[in-house]
């Protein structure tokens, strides 16, 4: 697509996107939101820029493989489950850190667990988009 | 946690395979490291269910109607334990039969997952967490099934697709109905409520009963749902044809045999259903076997109609006697086993006769008795195990489902199930007799095999190891079958003994509160 | 609002399996995306529909505020959308694929693996 004005504001929306999809992430653990939701939020600035654009670029973009992201992804969601595991609890329950943020953010297995989907969504979605539009 | 292992292990390795990406030496070992653990993870369970009783994992500290439970009890491990063993002879056979450009895309990595997903399925105590499970299994065999492939591949992956996205359909509208009636999801505490409402309102739980039995029947192969099987299982790369032709369908038989006896109160209308269900698979599978001309066609064939050998001893709950119920139920726990490790060995070995001559149809084979003797005996084993003669593994599990069946007094189909084992007999010979005994063809198939390049010794060293494993397998179950006998004998009574399951997930179990083995079913 | 409902479901279903039907290819996953489209709302009416708050702890207090809707059908729902979408992707792209292969989408012309 070649048009100018669309061009020029993904070059600004995609950048919010981002920005948003990170905020979901981190607000995920008792407000709506997490680790999907801003996967999927980083999709859609990735998709725009792709469409704006080609999708050479937004891989470009990405720097990493999707299918690295995938996998990263994936081993960090597991081992937020055996972290608990090796504190001696059951796979997969949620541990805390005792540190204090100034601002409204808990640090944890969860949040782990979150950013682990947070990748494998963007990772897995950005596979199936990036392989049928570079075809 | 040891529980959980069985579904990390898999995840773990296919991770790291995907990571690993084109170092394919690296991939390889690991991929065999990752069997190997597996094989190790469910042994080591497989004890430990055996000497202390089933084993409950809250995942996430959720206590069981709440959260996702997983239950290993006899029936659960054996089946992860004789997965495991399949897996790691397919690995090892997929070092020398699956070429480098397919093992490049993902070929080792695909397979765990698969593997996951049946480990999880067998695992899982939650039916929406089964659901998810099968979802993992098919992603993986969906890729397995299409990698690398040319014209038939994609064609049968279609075919595959369509009719397990059409199960998958039909078992989450089943959840929603159950999920509906009930509000409650885990196994056990299903078990409860289903047999609570059965009592007010019985056909709203068969019509639940039968939207799981469509999809499980779907997944399992049964008449009239089994037609996708042949027209998909012989396409891709034998490696990949053993590991769906040992365990995929008998994942779905497992679903039907844990739903239909721990989870739905007993109902005459699904069991006769069942039955019905049982003699047609046997009779249309085994007569469909025997207008192909292919072994690994011939072989499709022949799950379909063993599945149906399967279905009988899970119908046969029909009966009312608590003793006959258990031989049934046993029955199909032992014929399960055994007809895993046999058919993933026939199709590897099916696999290596196409190394060996570069095809599978047996008008163009011929004169492998004399070339190659060894595989003929190879191939005698679990041949006539399938068919069922003594002193094979078949043998014990054909003849503890026709004693149930007299007990149950249920001849026409005890007499299909004796016709079905004479016509697989037939057909074994038929396959023995075409590729193995006649001399080999004349003219131009015969020069083009004889030009064929031998595979390098360690080559073929690494196609037939894992046959002569599972051979010896068979082998020892035939003549020690007392040991997998009680192994399926306690599984179920186990199932049929509904208490002690609920009991089990659903208060936290302690050491002097153990489940006693009574009978509530009848 | 059931009888709504159930009359979508049922027509949802229909259409799925009236696609599921047709020759084409591209109409089969049309199909398919109907079905996991009417199995979703089946599991959303049989959970129950009432008029309900969102099943979330606001902050500050230590339960949901009383009358809120049952969460479980709509994590199932999502759960199975999300995987009906990675599935459905997967056939789109194995159709595309099959259509190069065989240079057709017509089921009935694809019975190489059946003879």
């Amino acid at each position: 697509m070649n048009s100018i004005v669309f061009k020029t504001t993904t070059r600004v929306v995609t950048p919010l996107l981002l920005a948003f999809s990170l905020f979901m992430l981190l607000r995920g653990h008792n407000e709506p939101g997490g680790g999907f939701i801003g996967g999927l939020l980083a999709v859609t600035g990735f998709a725009l820029y792709a469409l704006a654009f080609d999708a050479r670029q937004a891989h470009a973009l990405l720097r990493v493989s999707p299918r690295t992201l995938t996998t990263i992804g994936l081993l960090l969601a597991v081992a937020s489950g055996c972290l608990a595991w090796l504190a001696g609890q059951p796979y997969m329950l949620g541990l805390w850190l005792p540190v204090e943020l100034p601002v409204e953010l808990k640090l944890g297995t969860v949040l782990l667990f979150d950013i682990g989907v947070y990748l494998v969504v963007l990772g897995a979605a950005l596979l199936v988009l990036l392989t049928l539009s570079e075809e | 946690m040891l529980l959980a292992l069985p579904i990390i292990i898999p995840l773990l390795t296919a991770c790291v395979c995907l990571l690993l990406g084109h170092r394919a030496r690296l991939q390889r070992a690991l991929a065999v490291l990752g069997a190997c653990g597996l094989l190790v993870a469910a042994t080591t369970l497989f004890v430990r269910v055996w000497m202390d009783g089933v084993q409950i994992l809250h995942v996430g500290g959720w206590q069981a109607p709440f959260g996702i439970t997983l239950v290993a009890d006899v029936l659960a491990v054996l089946m992860v334990l004789v997965t495991a063993l399949m897996h790691l002879a397919v690995t090892v056979y997929s070092l020398a039969n699956v070429n480098a450009r397919r093992q490049r895309y993902g070929y080792f990595a695909f397979l765990n997952v698969m593997l996951m997903g049946i480990c999880g399925a067998f695992l899982t105590g939650d039916l929406f967490n089964l659901y998810v499970w099968f979802e993992v299994m098919l992603i993986g065999s969906f890729v397995l099934l299409v990698l690398g492939g040319g014209r038939a591949q994609m064609e049968a992956g279609i075919k595959y697709a369509t009719l397990s996205l059409l199960s998958s359909a039909l078992f989450l509208a089943g959840v929603g109905v159950i999920y509906g009636i009930t509000h409650t999801l885990s196994m056990a505490h299903l078990s409860q409520r289903l047999a609570l409402v059965a009592e007010t309102d019985p056909w709203l739980v068969v019509a639940a009963s039968v939207l799981l039995l469509l999809s499980f029947g779907l997944k399992a192969a049964v008449f009239p749902l089994y037609f996708w099987l042949p027209a998909s299982y012989h396409t891709p790369a034998p490696a990949v044809s053993a590991i769906f032709a040992g365990l995929l369908t008998k994942v779905g038989v497992y679903a039907l045999i844990r739903v239909f006896t721990v989870v739905f109160p007993a109902s005459d209308y699904t069991l006769n259903l069942l039955l019905i269900i049982a003699g047609l698979t046997m009779l249309f599978g085994v007569l469909g076997a025997v207008s192909q001309s292919q072994i690994r066609r011939i072989l499709s064939f022949h799950i379909i109609s063993q599945i149906g050998y399967m279905v009988m001893g899970l119908a046969l709950l029909v009966s009312p006697g608590p003793a006959t119920q258990r031989l049934g139920v046993a029955a199909a726990v032992f014929y399960i086993a055994h007809h895993i490790v046999v058919k993933t060995n026939l199709f590897l070995i099916g696999g290596t006769v196409r190394a060996l001559t570069g095809t599978e149809r047996l008008v163009q084979l011929g004169g492998l008795l004399n070339q190659v003797p060894w595989l003929a005996i190879l191939f005698l084993i679990p041949a006539l195990s399938l068919a069922g003669l003594p002193p094979l593994s078949g043998f014990w599990a054909k003849l503890a489902i026709i004693k149930a069946g007299f007990e149950a007094q249920q001849y026409t189909l005890t007499a299909v199930a004796l016709f079905a084992g004479l016509l697989t007999l037939v057909s074994m010979l038929k396959i023995w007799n075409e590729a193995f005994w006649k001399p080999a063809p004349e003219g131009e198939t015969a020069s083009e095999n004889s030009g064929r390049r031998k595979p390098p010794p360690r080559r073929l060293a690494l196609l037939v190891a894992p046959s002569v494993a599972l051979a010896v397998l068979t082998l020892a179950i035939g003549l020690y079958p007392q040991a997998l006998l009680s192994v399926s004998q306690r599984a179920a009574r186990e199932l049929l003994n509904r208490r002690g399951y609920v009991q089990a997930v659903l208060v936290p179990p302690e050491p002097s509160e153990q489940p006693e083995l009574g009978d509530d079913r009848s | 609002m059931f009888v709504v409902m159930a009359l979508l479901v049922g027509a949802l279903y229909a259409a799925a399996f009236y696609l599921l039907l047709a020759r084409s290819t591209v109409k089969l996953i049309f199909g398919l995306l109907l079905l996991g489209h009417a199995a979703n709302l089946l599991i959303f009416s049989a959970g129950g529909l009432v008029r309900a708050n969102p099943a979330i702890v606001p902050s500050g207090v230590e339960a949901p505020l009383p009358g809120y809707a049952d969460p479980i059908p709509q994590a199932l729902i999502l759960t199975a959308i999300v995987i009906s979408f990675a599935v459905l992707a997967f056939a789109a792209v194995l159709v595309k694929r099959a259509y190069v292969e065989s240079g057709t989408d017509d089921s009935e012309e694809m019975r190489t693996t059946e003879q």
